[in-house]
């Protein structure tokens, strides 16, 4: 038992060797390998985030019923009872076109701008938060709220959230192709990489097949120096990952910020860095495996 | 130990190495395999350890059929052979103990035992203080020499050599020969084919004579005389 690890731990250490025996070459493959594999892992991050940012905003949606200029105190009065008996409404919260104006100068630094303005061209509104977050029932009691009386425009604040979503799904297919692509490129490097190295060492495989090697044993070094050059790879990709986040992360809390979020960039997490890293060793192994099959067989002592 | 029978092989082209060749080597004995080059005897010896298969008969190792031996075996029947080569077939990437190394390392011997083993095969062919060295840097006969110590390392029990002493002067292939027969004398079965027999004129070792891929009968060789 402790032989076999030793054995497995010479076997790693030959390939990290002969990995750097030419170090320009061996740390060109690596860095081709880390980014093609942090192409799709980066922007698989960005998705899970905007997921995350999605999945608060879409978690309370709300209705905004604009009233008509002309409602009058009593109209929103008798609104306000409405709304409160109707079951499907969780909280209508009343904002006055005073209170609209004064928010939208604050927030969005248009003071100058509105003191400018002859009248106030709001409206008073009510914001809804419905207790259902389903996409059809939204959009029934949309339409049912659009019928009371006094009603400008009832407008469902969450149709962004179905098209952004609908833009994610997308983006998460053409990640799944991007992602299956570059792994078939990380699969070609390898076996490339992998021939070259058989054909190098095609004396040294006559040799070790002449005094006895199983086709197990000259096989190993190979599948070794595949799984090591895919796992570098995963390291590398992650480190660009790592880096890009470090670099964005503060423009994009600006940013939120100037948006009024509190959004902020979340890291690879831990699961996902280690899918990363297997993954990419996997690919090594495959790439080196597929090589090993293809070019091994054809070299017998003679 | 290896006995052929009846054994015939034919090259892709219609070259015929081997016809009909019969023999037994006992267990424990020591023969030399002469005759012109071309005569056939680096494919025998090749059918031996079946890098070579025949077109008919048999080769028994071991009272094994190695010419019909399934290729996963096959290491399996080498481990227990020892080759040495003309051309060496050193690897020069690597140091001479890792030379030597590298039949216990496909045998998953450990670490320590490893060690030992190829000292003592390094001892045995008188190169203990070269292990450190680079095989591009020794001479021919220690080229050769460190190529025996690869092959005993494992401690097989037949050797093979093919025209072991082919590119040395006299005093190194006399110097390899003494090596020879030390393992003869321990009972390992050995094998050595070689062109030259004026270097055998005062042994007495049995001698088996091939000429044009057939055995020919031979009685032991006096001086100045060669055999045909």
């Amino acid at each position: 038992m402790m032989s076999a690890i030793r054995q497995h731990v010479r076997l790693a250490q030959s390939a990290l060797r002969r990995l750097f025996a030419s170090p320009a070459s061996g740390l060109l493959n690596i860095i081709v390998i880390g980014i093609a594999l942090s192409l799709p892992a980066g922007m698989y991050v960005l998705l899970k985030n905007a997921q995350g940012m999605l999945a608060q905003a879409s978690a309370s949606p709300q209705i905004s019923l604009f009233l008509t200029m002309d409602a009058s105190a009593d109209d929103i009065a008798r609104l306000r009872k409405q709304l409160a008996q109707n079951p499907a409404i969780d909280k209508a919260v009343f904002i006055s076109r005073t209170d609209a104006l004064k928010n939208l100068g604050q927030s969005n630094g248009l003071t100058d701008v509105i003191a400018g303005l002859e009248s106030n061209p709001l409206p008073d509104a009510f914001v809804i938060s419905p207790k259902t977050t389903h996409a059809k029932a939204l959009d029934d009691l949309r339409n049912e709220l659009q019928k009371l009386p006094r009603v400008d425009l009832a407008q469902l604040d969450s149709a962004w959230v179905y098209k952004l979503e609908a833009i994610l799904e997308f983006t998460r297919i053409l990640i799944l192709i991007l992602a299956s692509l570059l792994s078939l490129a990380l699969i070609a490097i390898t076996f490339n990489t992998i021939r070259l190295q058989i054909m190098t060492q095609r004396d040294e495989i006559q040799v070790a097949k002449l005094i006895g090697a199983t086709n197990s044993f000259v096989r190993r070094p190979f599948l070794y120096f595949g799984a090591m050059q895919g796992i570098l790879g995963g390291i590398t990709a992650w480190l660009i990952i790592a880096l890009s986040l470090y670099l964005l992360k503060q423009p994009i809390a600006t940013l939120s910020r100037l948006y009024g979020s509190n959004f902020t960039l979340q890291p690879l997490p831990l699961g996902d860095s280690l899918t990363l890293l297997l993954f990419s060793l996997y690919l090594g192994l495959i790439g080196a495996w597929l090589s090993v099959s293809r070019h091994l067989s054809g070299i017998e002592p003679s | 130990m290896i006995s052929f029978n009846q054994v015939s092989k034919r090259y892709p082209g219609g070259f015929e190495a081997l016809k009909n060749v019969s023999f037994e080597l006992a267990k424990g004995e020591m023969a030399f395999l002469t005759g012109h080059s071309g005569a056939g005897k680096s494919t025998l010896l090749k059918l031996i350890a079946a890098i070579e298969r025949p077109n008919s008969g048999s080769v028994l190792v071991n009272n094994q059929n190695v010419s019909v031996l399934k290729s996963a075996a096959l290491p399996y029947l080498r481990r227990n052979i020892g080759m040495i080569f003309q051309d060496h077939k050193l690897l020069f990437d690597r140091s001479v103990f890792d030379n030597v190394q590298l039949p216990l390392q496909i045998c998953g011997f450990d670490h320590k035992e490893t060690g030992k083993r190829v000292r003592a095969a390094l001892d045995k062919v008188g190169l203990l203080g070269r292990e450190k060295a680079n095989p591009i840097a020794l001479s021919g006969g220690e080229q050769q020499r460190l190529c025996i110590a690869r092959a005993i390392v494992n401690r097989p029990s037949i050797l093979l050599a093919d025209e072991p002493t082919g590119n040395l002067d006299a005093e190194y292939a006399q110097e390899i020969m003494k090596i020879f027969n030390s393992f003869h004398q321990v009972g390992a079965t050995l094998l050595i084919s070689t062109h030259d027999t004026g270097m055998l004129q005062n042994s007495h070792v049995r001698m088996i004579c091939l000429k044009h891929g057939e055995i020919q009968p031979v009685e032991s060789p006096r001086k100045g005389e060669t055999p045909s």
